[in-house]
């Protein structure tokens, strides 16, 4: 619990072209805190996720893991890590199965198949398992993606940009009630989304890149 | 590491697998410009015997070139790159794995039909022999220093061109002692000198090419 395994933002600064997205942001995420991301389009949310991954640096400030800067321990802080962009990451010509393999085993985890067809089958496309990821419809994409974090319940840092686009109702359940239990296991939970979502979580932090303020919601 | 580096030649050889036509592209274009020459210049068998080595290692140069844009480029658009970068493994070593993937689906296949071509030009079996060699030699080089042009241009508009650009310059030294062997060969000087120069440039070159790609891939993520 707390300190333990923490996300820390200092006084982060994320500046694209000549255009200021958002400066000085500082938050703390502990275990099993929820973090929203909110704001208009085009005010820096994406950035904000890329930033909190180490895929981008930000222009000024930084981002610690466990107290350590993540950009210099990037490969250990990867591992504790699942990112799941808006992008979703399937090469076409591999089937559901095959892209989850080796996404699995690109993270360092064992890639059997059993584990990843129970994957699947949490989001309902457990159907489509052999079929190419080209043939798949928009919103079993985003299922097959998903599939990624009910294989990864061990790994406490989830970042979701916009994890319920293009999902049907069931699906948001679904996803709703995965975050909710990686919560309660004191897992944390980062994400974007448009979308109301009811998500369980015993504490729900929020920033917001409009109003440039980061904010403890409950407790 | 190794077990991370074997998933992505796994991934790789699926993948040109499942998409044979690009693999093929780049095989015609080596046979079909190398079997033009003899037809342009006419059949003195002397004159093809001197330009083989030259018009070999061209094609095979401009075939390799040609297939970079398929390294970086279809993984970065659909997001796969990115996976690549948060994987928990040495970034590095995910980069060997899609280098040997290119070589072994781009270069390797030239190794394998230039004697073939080579016949065209009246080559003989010595100068056959050290062809292939060279060639097996030089071809990982040119996948290796083509990741990194690769990786600089990625997501830039008119990547073609500015990958031409920035590899055919470092490429130049391995055209110069690769045709050179051949030529030694043929000349009678032996091939040695050339090819311990040959395998001088991979071992560079596979010490320092992965990590100047994989330095190359997070700056094109910024």
């Amino acid at each position: 619990m707390g300190i333990a395994a923490m996300l820390e933002a200092r006084q982060l600064e994320c500046t694209r072209g000549d255009r200021r997205l958002f400066s000085g942001l500082n938050f703390t995420l502990g275990r099993g805190q929820l973090l929203r991301v909110a704001g208009a389009n085009g005010s820096g949310k994406t950035s904000l996720l890329r930033i909190m991954c180490g895929l981008v640096a930000p222009s000024a400030g930084e981002m610690r893991w466990q107290g350590r800067s993540i950009r210099s321990e990037r490969e250990e802080y990867s591992r504790n890590l699942v990112y799941i962009g808006h992008l979703n990451a399937l090469k076409d010509d591999l089937t559901a199965l095959e892209n989850l393999q080796v996404a699995a085993a690109l993270g360092g985890k064992p890639a059997d198949a059993g584990r990843m067809l129970a994957g699947l089958d949490r989001f309902g496309v457990e159907h489509c398992a052999e079929l190419p990821a080209k043939v798949l419809s928009q919103g079993q994409r985003r299922r097959v993606a998903l599939a990624r974090l009910a294989l990864a319940p061990a790994v406490p840092l989830w970042i979701l940009d916009e994890p319920f686009s293009a999902l049907d109702v069931a699906a948001v359940m679904e996803l709703e009630g995965l975050l909710a239990s990686h919560l309660a296991s004191g897992g944390m939970v980062v994400l974007t989304t448009h979308q109301e979502v009811q998500v369980v979580a015993h504490a729900v932090l929020r920033v917001d890149l409009d109003l440039h303020t980061a904010a403890l919601l409950a407790a | 590491m190794i077990r991370a580096l074997g998933w992505v030649l796994r991934r790789d050889l699926l993948l040109a697998f499942r998409r044979r036509g690009d693999v093929v592209n780049a095989l015609v274009f080596f046979v079909i410009v190398v079997s033009l020459f003899p037809l342009g210049v006419g059949p003195e068998a002397s004159q093809l015997r001197n330009m083989a080595p030259g018009v070999l290692w061209v094609a095979a140069l401009l075939a390799c070139m040609l297939s970079l844009a398929r390294l970086f480029g279809p993984d970065h658009a659909d997001g796969t790159l990115e996976q690549m970068l948060l994987a928990g493994e040495p970034l590095v070593v995910l980069v060997m794995g899609k280098v040997l993937a290119h070589w072994l689906m781009s270069g390797l296949p030239l190794v394998l039909m230039a004697p073939l071509l080579g016949l065209q030009f009246d080559l003989p079996g010595d100068a056959l022999a050290v062809l292939c060699l060279s060639l097996l030699i030089g071809t990982p080089v040119l996948s290796l220093i083509g990741s990194v042009g690769a990786a600089l241009t990625l997501g830039v508009r008119g990547s073609g061109v500015l990958v031409a650009l920035l590899v055919l310059p470092l490429y130049v030294p391995v055209l110069i002692f690769g045709a050179g062997s051949v030529g030694a060969t043929a000349a009678g000087t032996g091939a040695e000198a050339h090819l311990l120069l040959l395998g001088g440039f991979l071992a560079l070159s596979l010490v320092l090419a992965p990590w100047a790609s994989a330095a190359a891939l997070r700056i094109a993520m910024e």
